[in-house]
């Protein structure tokens, strides 16, 4: 039986460090490379010594695709292709293609620069994994090779995120990444067609959430830098410069533009006019709304938002700046936020996680007082607010994801054990489907029992449909008879005489001939009437003919009728038949010996 | 298989092809060369272009004999290949009773709307107050001047269409992109591939399990915007319909471009203005990046550039999102964050403007001279009328011609005697005869359909026999209106076959590497898939008469093969108890004759006949000791 393997490397009852391993129909495809922000050893990156001890992994991989240009999906991708190895094809789609590279080598300067690791990936190893990959776009169909072919669908969760259809044969799984199934301010749903996959694997970040409160989550967000906007204080959104930046940049502009405010937003200069401009060059990949309009208004030329400059931080007045890096560790926004920290009016919005170690980790746990370098310490009373903006789909929208695919397995990962274990029941019940979920380095396997295709003749076919009659008859099957005939690879179904043609057999003909003796009182010709009207009674729906030559043809088996040379009333029937009307040969020289009934005329 | 040819325009097919019940139509192209025979529509009032005799009606013609050739609403997909060629859909999906879905991709479906919106644009702001049907009467067209007079088939000619229209017929679009399989129906699977000629321009592949049709249409192998053509997903084509080669096979693209900007520099520094009428997508592009890395070389950057069009500024916002469908070249940008195309600089700095119209802000900003980019390319409607009127009179201005599909003679007609300067530089970047039969010779189809224009040198160079296609077997022509059949013969159909059957077969080998099954199954038919399952027969009931009632055939008996080897079957019946055996040597065989049982057994190389009377349970015995010795099939 055929099988499909799945084995999480990370994201195995987890989330972080997305790498998932597929063994479908002899080929082997990692689904994400990603990296976990809680950890700063070994465990931040996959166990690629999983797929082999020793060396490279190209030999044992025949393609890795990366859903979305999140770290934790694509943050081991240098790591695992340049100081691991692996040399084949990477996929993703453009706007993945363009904007992972910028955030590995944010990551890389945070980790290298600011924390002084070594032996980490360098920015020449980004460069070189990126050559490797193979940009996708949406619903196209790319063969990998002769037999492996994969398809994008969109998924809605960030910009260019992708949700993977991969087929060998006629087995297939779906690989979700992170999806959404609710249009936001930016972004689309994510949508796939019915193909039916052996597996859906999927996320499962909010199994239990019933309903995503990201509008309730919004408005919250917006009321608390409406409110401190009101009382003169300061807002600061450490954020990453792509991503949720331009979701929260899109979500204050509005209110801006409805409320009429006219407090200044600030986003810190760099990376900022960049990375709109990436929003805007990929508009395709934002939401109906945002594609429709931005001729006449592109959502990512923001009006009311202005490029920072660090004397604006002393200003008088309320004011929002937007300031990267996102965890507070560095840069710009620990700059801003020391000089912010002291004033209770201000405010420090954490729209992201973050990583233990950082300030932002620190003031996310309480902690009030902070150690700065030089043995300061910094008090901190200006508000603290953690908001998670990540885009993800709930229960609800799990569940219809599975009824747009209609899955035969079920496979949860990227998400934490015991929701997954309340979202498995929740499935198995209501689709009658298993569902597995599977932990780190634990392997899963499904049988699937593909159908065999086969080349059947037209003629065949045809004859078929035409016998069948134009519908289905339940309470009647027609059985069909063919030859398959199985040559090199091939398979095809023909007609037994076409077999026989084609591989050039002769056909043996076996008949039967049998003599049966009855005692008529007729002529020859009216005895063989007699006969025709008996069968004519007694075989309803047989072509029965009665011929000008003498004979009386049952289908295709041959009744003629001769008197006996002693006695002209004794007749001889003469029942011929070949082996392929055998049943009824054998029916009609049973019945005839039983001789006429005399009612006949 | 057939093919309906309703179009017999080279370069705007519409063809309907008919394969396995379903009915696929081909690009939907509308010919404009009609609207040659009317006089411009001015935006301003003209007296002398009034003063001319003539008759002056809106655009448009669409030469299909639907009725005759094809019921329309029969159709159940359109593909698009290109912009330029989806120009008829609102006729086709709005009056015909279409029910079907439309393909095409997102650049096509988005570039296509803003052509279709500049055109109905272009006519609907010059209202007329009335409209004249009476002349397309047969009797008054005789007495009409010429050309018109000389026009055939005007009674097909139609109004051009309404926005309410563009807008139906364009929600009938479904998105594709590149290599996705599309199926129809289950029976057919259609796919677009990259052509190169413009922004997601597609070739199309429809194909089955078993034939595969190859539709080229306005194919490229230049490197200019659009991402590169795929060649070699044409392969192993039983047919390739091939369409929209160029129109200027003489004409060399670069040289053409050269040409262009040498002129436009000549006018400029002359202190003329230079007029440049074009469509409002494609070639445009390549212009004005032409034209980025000329200006400063040849000293213009003071030079006002003006693209004036309805769509204009969409037509250039549009260009710069489609990065998936761009050159590679192109898409490196994008990641850099850059825009792909140069012409978002020259708008930054002020080199290029554009304008909806000429009313409005682009008569208060106008500096001569200047460049002016608009359209449309026939010269008798939208903005172009107007500078005609404007700078027609002097030499020292010039008009540029770049797009091929209207003759220019044709089109200056109406404004002469003229004194502006006329240059023609047609760039065509589809594929010439050269390049067409070198990708003709890679891809190697069985079968090539081509418009009848492309197995003839042209008209008006008979002797240039490289003019046209020259292949083996030759190419199959059509014109407008014909119905070709398409050299098929279908065979095979593909069925799955259910694990549970599948794993009840048995399999026997014939030959080495031969093997055979007898199946015995149910086909199942659904949406034009087929599945054979294993076949569960009704209980049959027991009955205890059994011969009163005539057999139910169920499953006919296999049909047999090889031959009974006399000695083995000798000895076989020996085993049975029959001993009697008397064997009598005939011209093909044997004649065996069972003694005790008065039986006959006539054997031979290709057939067994047994003569058994009376005696049923011996005929079966004979029978499965003969059935022993033979393949059943």
């Amino acid at each position: 039986m055929p099988e499909i393997k799945v084995t999480p490397l990370g994201a195995g009852q987890d989330v972080g460090r997305s790498c998932i391993l597929v063994s479908i129909g002899g080929k082997n495809i990692m689904l994400d490379c990603g990296m976990h922000m809680g950890f700063n050893d070994d465990r931040r990156f996959p166990d690629f010594s999983y797929i082999t001890q020793n060396g490279r992994l190209t030999e044992f991989l025949d393609c890795v695709i990366i859903s979305h240009f999140h770290l934790d999906h694509c943050g081991a991708l240098p790591f695992m292709s340049e100081m691991v190895g692996y040399d084949g094809p990477i996929y993703m789609t453009h706007p993945t293609k363009a904007i992972c590279p910028i955030l590995l080598e944010d990551f890389r300067k945070i980790t290298v620069d600011k924390k002084g690791e070594t032996n980490f990936f360098t920015s020449q190893m980004i460069k070189d994994c990126m050559k490797k990959v193979v940009p996708l776009n949406l619903h196209q169909t790319v063969q990998v090779d002769d037999e492996l072919e994969i398809k994008a669908y969109y998924a809605g969760h960030v910009l260019g995120a992708a949700m993977v259809h991969i087929k060998v044969g006629s087995e297939s799984v779906v690989y979700t990444g992170d999806y959404n199934m609710t249009p936001d301010r930016h972004l689309g749903a994510a949508w796939i067609d019915k193909c039916r996959p052996d597996m859906l694997i999927s996320e499962s970040t909010y199994a239990t959430t019933i309903r995503d409160s990201k509008r309730c989550r919004e408005r919250d967000f917006l009321k608390k830098v409406h409110e401190s906007i009101e009382r003169g204080g300061k807002v600061l959104i450490p954020v990453f410069a792509l991503g949720r930046a331009q979701e929260l940049c899109i979500l204050l502009e509005t209110f801006w533009e409805r409320m009429n405010l006219k407090a200044p937003i600030y986003f810190s200069t760099g990376l900022t006019e960049k990375a709109n401009h990436y929003y805007k060059l990929f508009i395709t990949w934002t939401n109906q709304k945002i594609r429709k309009t931005f001729v006449q208004r592109n959502m990512f030329e923001f009006k009311h938002i202005k490029p920072f400059d660090r004397s604006y931080a002393d200003n008088p007045g309320p004011m929002v700046v937007f300031a990267t890096p996102g965890m507070l560790h560095a840069g710009q926004s620990l700059q801003i936020f020391k000089k912010w920290a002291g004033n209770e009016k201000n405010m420090v919005i954490m729209p992201g996680y973050c990583v233990q170690g950082t300030i932002g980790h620190k003031i996310l746990n309480g902690q009030r007082k902070l150690e700065m370098e030089g043995r300061a310490t910094l008090d901190v009373k200006l508000q603290v607010e953690y908001m998670s903006f990540s885009a993800h789909a709930d229960a609800k929208g799990i569940m219809q994801l599975i009824r747009m695919a209609e899955p035969r397995n079920m496979l949860l990962v990227h998400g934490e054990a015991a929701k997954m274990e309340f979202l498995k029941g929740k499935i198995e019940q209501e689709f009658s489907i298993d569902c597995y979920m599977p932990a780190n380095g634990e392997t899963t396997t499904v049988t699937t029992n593909p159908s065999v295709p086969v080349d059947i003749s037209l003629n065949l076919l045809k004859r078929e449909m035409a016998l069948g009659g134009p519908l289905p008859d339940p309470k009647k099957p027609r059985a069909m008879h063919g030859t398959l005939i199985m040559k090199e690879n091939s398979l095809k179904l023909v007609s037994s005489e076409q077999a026989l043609k084609e591989l050039g057999l002769n056909e043996h003909q076996l008949r039967f001939t049998c003599r049966v003796q009855l005692q008529d009182p007729h002529s020859d010709n009216d005895t063989l009437h007699r006969i025709y009207t008996h069968l004519k009674s007694v075989l309803k729906g047989y072509t029965i003919q009665h011929l000008p030559d003498g004979t009386v043809m049952v289908e295709s088996i041959v009744i003629k009728v001769s008197s006996s040379a002693e006695d002209a009333n004794t007749k001889v029937l003469l029942l011929s038949w070949s082996y392929q009307d055998e049943d009824l040969g054998s029916f009609l020289s049973t019945l005839l010996k039983k001789g006429l009934p005399s009612g006949l005329c | 298989m057939k093919l309906y040819c309703l179009s017999g325009h080279p370069t705007l097919p519409c063809n309907v092809l008919k394969f396995k019940s379903t009915t696929i139509m081909l690009d939907c192209g509308l010919d404009t060369t009609s609207v040659l025979n009317f006089l411009p529509l001015p935006l301003v009032h003209s007296p002398r272009l009034s003063k001319l005799p003539g008759w002056v009606s809106k655009d448009g013609t669409l030469n299909l004999e639907k009725k005759e050739l094809l019921d329309l609403s029969t159709i159940d997909v359109i593909l698009i290949s290109n912009y330029h060629c989806m120009m008829a859909l609102p006729y086709i999906t709005e009056h015909t009773g279409f029910t079907g879905t439309v393909y095409a991709t997102e650049p096509t479906l988005q570039i296509g709307r803003l052509l279709m919106e500049e055109l109905v644009n272009f006519m609907e702001r010059v209202p007329k107050a009335q409209s004249a049907t009476c002349w397309k009467n047969k009797e008054i067209q005789r007495m009409l001047p010429g050309p018109l007079k000389d026009a055939v088939e005007v009674w097909t000619w139609k109004r051009c269409y309404s926005m309410q229209e563009v807008n139906s017929a364009l929600s009938k679009v479904q998105l594709v992109g590149y290599s996705q399989k599309v199926e129809l129906f289950g029976a057919v699977q259609v796919s677009p591939l990259s052509s190169g000629y413009s922004l997601g321009s597609s070739n199309w592949i429809i194909q089955s399990h078993y034939e595969k049709v190859s539709y080229v249409s306005g194919s490229s192998l230049l490197t200019t915007h659009p991402q590169p053509m795929d060649q070699s997903s044409l392969k192993n084509s039983d047919v390739l319909i091939l369409t929209g080669l160029t129109q200027m096979p003489t004409a060399n693209p670069d040289g053409m471009l050269g040409e262009f900007c040498s002129n436009l520099a000549m006018t400029i520094r002359a202190g003329g203005n230079v007029l440049v009428p074009c469509y409002s997508s494609g070639v445009i592009y390549d212009l004005l990046e032409c034209l980025y890395q000329f200006i400063e070389s040849a000293n213009l950057g003071t030079t006002p550039f003006y693209f004036i069009s309805p769509v204009a500024n969409s037509s250039l916002e549009f260009s710069q999102i489609f990065a998936e469908w761009l050159c590679h070249n192109k898409q490196s940008k994008v990641y850099l964050p850059e825009p792909p195309f140069p012409h978002a600089e020259l708008i930054q700095t002020n080199k290029l403007k554009h304008y909806p119209s000429i009313h409005g802000d682009f008569s208060s900003e106008f500096r001569q001279p200047c460049v002016v980019f608009t359209g449309h390319p026939s010269l008798r409607f939208g903005d172009v009328v107007h500078f005609m009127e404007l700078w027609g009179k002097s030499s020292l201005n010039t008009i540029i011609f770049t797009e091929p599909d209207f003759s220019y003679l044709d089109a200056l007609a109406p404004y002469q005697p003229l004194a502006m300067k006329c240059v023609y530089c047609p760039i065509d970047t589809r594929l010439n005869f050269h390049q067409v039969s070198k990708l003709l010779k890679e891809v190697q189809p069985l079968h090539v359909v081509c418009p009848e224009q492309y197995t003839q040198p042209p008209l008006t160079q008979s002797h240039r026999s490289d003019l046209m296609l020259e292949l083996q077997p030759p190419p199959m022509p059509y014109r407008r209106c014909s119905v070709l059949n398409l050299p098929f013969r279908r065979c095979y159909e593909r069925v799955y076959i259910l694990p549970e059957l599948a794993n009840s077969l048995v399999p026997s080998e014939i030959k080495p590497g031969v093997s055979l099954a007898t199946v015995s199954a149910v086909l199942h038919s659904k949406d034009n898939k087929h599945t054979l399952q294993v076949s569960v027969l009704p209980p049959s009931k027991k009955r205890k008469r059994v011969m009163e009632e005539p057999p139910v055939v169920l499953a006919p008996k296999p049909l047999l093969s090889g031959a009974v080897p006399l000695d083995a079957f000798l000895a076989t019946l020996q085993k049975h108890g029959i001993t009697e055996v008397k064997v009598e040597e005939t011209a093909d065989g044997h004649i065996l004759h069972l003694q005790a049982e008065d039986t006959l057994i006539q054997l031979e190389e290709d057939g067994t006949h047994i003569v058994c009377d009376n005696n049923e349970p011996l005929r079966t015995t004979l029978r499965d000791l003969v059935l022993r010795f033979l393949q059943k099939l």
